[in-house]
């Protein structure tokens, strides 16, 4: 068996290129609805530049509290998003997820779906982590969905945490522990 | 109106000191009880000097959103633990607490409670936020306790998010809104 951890078969992971990706990466901050989706900071437009200085410092914890990759597609190796494990604590086999699919076109085309098993399976199969965990918020029903789906259990309520067009929302953290992913991917490849 | 935030019944809070702090740090990290009640990160031993230098470049670190105290007793000004209200002054105004008593001889006898509400005041009547936030861990059921009086709520729990010798535990979530605070302190 030929284990494949980067190829799925709509898209594929891929290290941060500081000259090719950038770009989009910037373009993308120019857009709140999607910001807020992903993160709780407030919206900021930032340029290739801040894109590449963020990465830059990204860097410095790669390979070790955090692995990181960008998303392209497999039918014309454009970047579509990014996947994230960060905050690693190797000491209790503990490490928090994010990723995101930067525009609107790109989205429940499978392509997510595809990412967050890769994800997973890199996650209990080559970092042998126990666990898995991931922040989201009570307007994101898109998100909520997506974990539940994908085998995330809702953990954690923090009511009112997210202050957002006039009102609070609760803040929401799910979790997956690795039996429970394993219980549902017995067989060698589940991404393909 | 409260005439004096910092001073409680049996704590008052204190500006931190990096000096202080590591000298007092230092002695309590050779504790492995209290480092795996404090934090989950494998206890680490460091010289006083170190651990001095290591609070200097927090203070540095965290100057945004961040407010670090040290705890000390209001009968003979004996520092006893630390306390800090960290990730304030975000667009959603809520923070996060952490506390921790050091000298084990003042466990279990009201001395962190007493803190945390004097922090709980400072967050909610000086930052004005709406929420503060904490994390412990199901291993340590006397905090728990503690919070739960000071009037956190339980809001969920990080399944088995820890391993100490050999068994795993949860981190125990819990948040308390200031309309709950406000209410405990008018009752």
């Amino acid at each position: 068996m030929v284990l494949q951890l980067f190829e799925g078969k709509k898209i594929r992971f891929a290290a941060f290129d500081a000259d090719r990706d950038a770009e989009i990466f910037a373009k993308w901050t120019n857009d709140p609805t999607y910001l807020r989706l992903v993160d709780h900071e407030p919206a900021r437009p930032l340029s290739p530049y801040h894109i590449k200085k963020r990465f830059e410092e990204m860097e410095k914890e790669a390979g070790h509290a955090l692995y990181y990759f960008v998303i392209r597609t497999q039918a014309d190796d454009r970047v579509i998003g990014f996947a994230h494990i960060f905050w690693i604590e190797w000491n209790h086999g503990n490490a928090h997820f994010n990723m995101g699919i930067g525009s609107p076109d790109d989205r429940r085309q499978g392509m997510g779906s595809q990412a967050i098993e890769m994800i997973l399976r890199y996650a209990f199969e080559e970092l042998n982590l126990y666990r898995l965990t991931v922040f989201t918020f009570e307007y994101n029903t898109g998100a909520q969905k997506f974990l539940a789906k994908h085998g995330f259990q809702l953990e954690v309520r923090r009511r009112e945490a997210i202050y957002r067009d006039g009102r609070y929302w609760d803040a929401l953290t799910y979790g997956i522990l690795a039996d429970e992913w394993r219980a549902k991917n017995p067989a060698e490849d589940t991404a393909q | 109106m409260n005439q004096n935030l910092y001073t409680g019944k049996l704590t008052r809070l204190d500006a931190a000191s990096p000096d202080a702090m590591g000298q007092a740090y230092a002695k309590w990290s050779r504790d492995t009880e209290f480092m795996q009640l404090w934090d989950t990160e494998a206890p680490m031993l460091r010289d006083v000097k170190k651990t001095q230098e290591w609070f200097t470049s927090q203070e540095e670190r965290h100057r945004h959103g961040s407010y670090n105290f040290m705890i000390r007793t209001l009968a003979d000004d004996h520092l006893i633990g630390m306390t800090s209200l960290f990730d304030a002054n975000t667009a959603h105004h809520n923070a996060w607490v952490a506390i921790g008593i050091g000298e084990r001889d003042y466990w279990g006898k009201g001395y962190g409670t007493d803190a945390m509400n004097l922090i709980l005041a400072f967050g909610f009547l000086e930052l004005n936020l709406h929420r503060v936030n904490l994390f412990t861990f199901s291993i340590n059921p006397r905090a728990i306790r503690s919070y739960e009086k000071v009037g956190f709520v339980h809001e969920g729990v990080i399944r088995q998010a820890m391993r100490r010798y050999g068994k795993r535990g949860d981190f125990v979530s819990m948040g308390i809104l200031r309309s709950e605070w406000e209410r405990i302190q008018n009752a």
